[in-house]
């Protein structure tokens, strides 16, 4: 070797190599000086590149041959024993496809809702605030025109309402969702049309003056079956005609979490959609809700004070409008006007009792590979004593959870695929509109399960290999020979495993019992308007084409026919009926002798209804009287307020025979109504009051009927009672108010399903665990159990014995559960109705549910322990 | 880490204990001395000589330096490190125990 190659050799990085080869040339020097045969000297060496490899890449190449080696043992082990090895896939296969499943619905119904829509991080949900009231309004269209003019760190504002439409087949009204959207909405959320073109600046100007729509892919494919020349032509909406611009692609279902779109028209359609009354005007008017997208590199503080800034600046301008009126951004996310906002808790809580499954699940594993490290005992054993590394022995047990954990998420997937829609099958269906709430698979999801597994195989894997490659060689030998099995000392940790999969389990169980208490709470709560007995639905004249005066008509002869039918009490229309998803008329008020602070602007919600609404609904006057038809366009303006109202704005002093002034018309208060919910059953009471609908007309409303009959019996008769006045109307959904009610309380349904299936499988899981420790415990103390019954313990004794410390560990672990729900069910905050968090009977019922399935689980060791045959035992 | 060839142990153990009596031998020399110790009994294999060597240089059990023999050929030798020394002790005790019991097996089995 010259020094000139050496020094190569060092510069290359190979001094090594070099090395080597002079320390074996000297080696076969030596072995010929000592008379040996110069080949077979080197022979017995072996190959140069063996050592090359084996001195310089020893560590790659070996970690390699050993990685392969132990997946090829470790498949070859779970073969070996399908039971324990279908178990622990089963538990994984739970625990890591239910994660999979929640983060796909967080994905796909949080984070990236909507499909197709670009750059979704930058884009942010805009609603309007009242000063002092809580919660959160829609927008003005000319606020929001304003807000677009002076803002300078906003690249788009994307207005938008959610609407409906009646699509009139045959004597059915099939209704379609769809959406107004200011004219920039397809550009700026970046969608092309799949055919013709999006909206045209200017589109969402003039009143009712461009009637297009752009349809959903699956509208084109239903109604109009593909039809490749569809540009052009039309498709009534809400009785006029729409000229068809463009079909939306394929996967492209709106910008509204929960629905799937079928339409959508301009802006400037408002009235058209809105029963005729003209809000683009009206800054009074709000229905906007829309999203803006940020531009680059702006937070949203920034954004948020910039449009706080405009809006302070509104309320000077338009202090009759806009006093107190505030703007405000949200995170897609939190969405308060679509589900994301309803389904945001369920969702949260969703993650954590998943999360706390999978726990329990890997705690399940850990059991069973626990169980088999002891019976491997001997074999790591001789491993460790011919010489193997303990890392070596930790790395093959890590390799055989990593191949359980990777088959686990390979059917957690599948598992998760099966769920993606399970929550819109959870979601009540409202007549005819698509919902959408899919769950989304995508390389995120995926890498969020991959870290899962690679996590539930650390915690599972690496307590048993840490604790095997402890072994204690001198004690497990000398005990091996000895005949007796080892280890006695480590069932610690198995019982510590099973308090951890206990109090899990009591923990979630506590919470589906909440839920359900809550469920229930909200079944029997009164919305104040009967739920039973009382029956809506809608007809809709003003898409039939009626004018005000016809419409008076028709409504006020349909009344008088259905009043006419045995087993109808009364019937009467209103504009809205309470709990619908559409919204309210609310206007800026005025009362004789109340004086609003300085910097808010007193307004309240109400409903237009018909003479014997209140009577017809169930809800019961305090004073005064209801409207009737002399309430008419040429009686004197009438009104009735809620008991909230009257108790704000006349401190309860009877305000029948005052005056509240509305959209400055005076109004003369004849009645009080008692309070009722408008929305939903969690709302606070906010003032809400009642106008005449004939003084305050639509000709599409909701039709109210008092009747015994259910809606199936009933519909019929209403369809011809209709048709006798005009062939060509036809009733919208006919049903119970009580499903009209149970429709708003979806996010809570979803929350109890949830808890409950997995509350379930917890203490199964639980169960499982507690099963395999006892069993354990029994099979390890065969002969202390054979000595106890040949000294003359009973078969009760030894009962006694096995079940005793079965139902102490599960009474260790309900009480540390306890402990833990004490602290942590407050966390599901509004999904509680009227149902305190640490409600006893909840926590009763979990701890009998636990310790039920405890005995259970108990019951087969416990039995099989006074089974013990003393003889053979003691002999063995 | 090491691969686990069964009494690979037993070739770590046998260099250790040769090291730590006759410091200072290169390969061959340490092969001889095997030889000489057990009386002729036991013949190192050559071929896995060099592999444990190098291995448990890199876990710093031993550390290896040129020098120049009277011929003018440079040889490495070989010495225990103090960690090489806990791992003599502890490779001792094992090798122990494990003959000890399976003696017992052998006398009483």
């Amino acid at each position: 070797m010259s020094q000139w190659s050496r020094l190569v050799g060092a510069i290359r990085g190979n001094r090594l190599n070099a090395e080597i080869d002079e320390e074996l040339e000297a080696h076969v020097h030596d072995a010929v000086a000592a008379g040996r045969d110069p080949e077979e000297a080197r022979r017995a060496l072996g190959s140069r590149l063996r050592y090359r490899e084996e001195g310089r890449d020893a560590r790659v190449v070996v970690w390699l041959a050993d990685l392969v080696q132990d997946l090829r043992f470790g498949g070859r082990m779970l073969l070996r024993s399908p039971g324990f090895s279908s178990l622990a896939i089963l538990c994984l296969t739970l625990g890591i496809g239910a994660n999979a499943a929640v983060f796909s619905w967080i994905e796909g119904i949080l984070l990236r809702p909507y499909p197709l829509v670009v750059e979704q991080n930058r884009l942010f949900a805009v609603t309007g605030t009242d000063r002092g009231a809580p919660g959160h309004t829609d927008v003005s269209w000319p606020d929001w025109l304003d807000l677009q003019r002076h803002s300078t760190l906003i690249d788009a504002f994307v207005a938008e309402k959610i609407t409906g439409s009646t699509l009139t087949i045959g004597d059915r009204a099939e209704r379609a969702s769809g959406s107004m959207v200011s004219a920039n909405y397809f550009d700026a959320i970046g969608v092309r049309p799949l055919l013709g073109r999006g909206f045209e600046p200017g589109e969402d100007t003039g009143r009712n003056a461009h009637p297009v729509t752009v349809i959903s892919y699956q509208m084109w494919q239903d109604r109009f079956r593909g039809d490749p020349d569809i540009i052009g032509k039309t498709q009534v909406l809400n009785g006029l005609p729409h000229t068809i611009v463009g079909v939306a692609p394929k996967d492209f279902f709106g910008t509204f979490v929960g629905y799937a779109f079928q339409f959508w028209v301009p802006a400037s359609m408002q009235a058209q959609f809105d029963a005729g009354i003209y809000k683009l005007e009206d800054r009074g008017a709000r229905w906007i809700e829309g999203y803006v997208r940020l531009k680059q590199g702006v937070t949203i503080q920034q954004a948020q004070a910039e449009l706080s800034a405009v809006a302070a600046r509104l309320e000077q301008d338009y202090p009759g409008t806009n006093r107190g009126r505030g703007i405000r951004l949200f995170p897609l996310w939190q969405t308060p006007f679509n589900n994301a906002g309803a389904l945001l808790p369920t969702l949260g809580i969703a993650l954590v009792v998943v999360l706390s499954v999978l726990l329990i699940a890997c705690a399940n594993v850990g059991n069973l590979l626990l169980v088999r490290a002891f019976a491997r005992h001997q074999e790591m054993t001789i491993r460790l004593s011919v010489g193997a590394g303990r890392a070596r022995l930790v790395k093959q047990l890590v390799t055989e959870g990593l191949v359980l954990s990777v088959l686990a998420a390979a059917g957690g997937l599948i598992v998760a695929n099966w769920l993606r829609n399970a929550l819109a099958l959870l979601t009540p269906a409202r007549g005819g509109v698509l919902l959408r709430l899919p769950g989304e698979l995508d390389w995120r999801v995926l890498a969020m399960s991959a870290t899962v597994c690679v996590a539930a195989t650390l915690l599972f894997a690496l307590v048993p290999a840490v604790l095997t490659s402890n072994i204690d060689l001198a004690g497990a030998l000398r005990s091996e020979a000895g005949g007796v099995v080892g280890a006695h000392g480590r069932t610690w940790i198995r019982s510590a495993l099973v308090l951890i999969q206990v109090s899990l389990s009591f923990v979630l169980l506590v919470g589906a019992g909440l839920l359900i208490q809550s469920m229930q709470a909200i079944r029997n709560a009164s919305p104040g308007f009967s739920a039973d007995g009382v029956l809506t639905t809608s007809v809709d004249l003003f898409t039939a084409g009626y004018d005000p005066q016809r419409a008076r008509v028709f409504q006020d002869e349909l009344i008088d026919r259905l009043q006419a039918l045995g087993g109808v009490e009364s019937a009467a229309f209103s504009r809205m009926t309470p709990f619908s998803y559409r919204t309210y008329s609310s206007a800026p008020i005025a009362v004789d002798g109340y004086d609003a602070p300085a910097d808010q602007q007193p307004t309240a919600e109400y409903n237009e209804i018909g003479p014997g609404y209140l009577a017809t609904v169930g809800i019961p006057l305090v004073s005064g009287r209801e409207f009737t038809r002399a309430d008419n366009e040429s009686g004197p303006l009438t009104a009735i307020v809620d008991e909230t109202m009257a108790a704000q704005f006349w401190r309860g002093v009877g305000p029948v025979g005052r005056r509240v002034q509305v959209k400055g018309r005076w109004m003369q208060i004849v009645g009080v109504a008692r309070a009722a919910k408008y929305h939903n059953l969690l709302e606070t009471p906010q003032p809400f009051f009642y106008v005449p609908l004939r003084q305050n007309f639509s000709a599409a409303a909701a039709l109210q009927i008092r009747t015994a009959q259910r809606p199936g019996a009933i519909a019929p008769t209403l369809v011809r009672e209709i048709h006798a006045l005009d062939g060509n109307v036809a009733p919208g959904e006919l049903i119970t108010m009580r499903e009209q009610v149970e429709r708003t309380t979806a996010s809570q349904r979803i929350a109890v399903t949830i808890l409950v299936a997995f509350g379930g499988l917890a203490v199964v899981l639980a169960a499982v665990g507690l099963y395999g420790v006892m069993a354990a415990t029994v099979s390890q103390s065969t002969r202390e159990l054979a000595l106890r019954l040949a000294l003359g313990a009973d078969t009760t004794d030894v009962l006694r014995l096995v079940l005793g410390k079965g139902l102490a560990l599960t009474a260790i672990g309900v009480a540390l559960g306890g402990l833990a729900a004490f602290q942590t069910t407050r966390l599901m905050g509004y999904l509680l109705y009227k149902v305190s968090p640490r409600d006893p009977s909840a926590f009763a019922a979990a701890s009998v549910i636990v310790v039920v399935a405890a005995l259970v689980a108990c019951v087969v060791p416990a039995w099989r322990a006074t089974h013990t045959d003393p003889i053979q035992a003691l002999r063995g | 880490m090491a691969r686990t060839d069964s009494l690979q142990g037993t070739l770590d153990l046998l260099v250790l204990k040769t090291l730590s009596r006759r410091p200072g031998l290169h390969g061959y020399a340490l092969v001889a001395a095997i030889h000489d110790l057990s009386r002729d009994a036991l013949r190192v294999e050559e071929g896995s000589l060099y592999p444990a060597l190098y291995r448990m240089e890199e876990a710093g059990w031993i550390r290896a330096a040129w020098t120049t023999k009277d011929t003018g050929r440079r040889a490495r030798v070989y010495d225990l490190t103090p960690a090489g020394r806990k791992q003599l002790a502890a490779a001792e005790s094992r090798w122990q125990i494990l003959t000890a019991a399976v003696n017992r097996v052998l006398r009483t089995a």
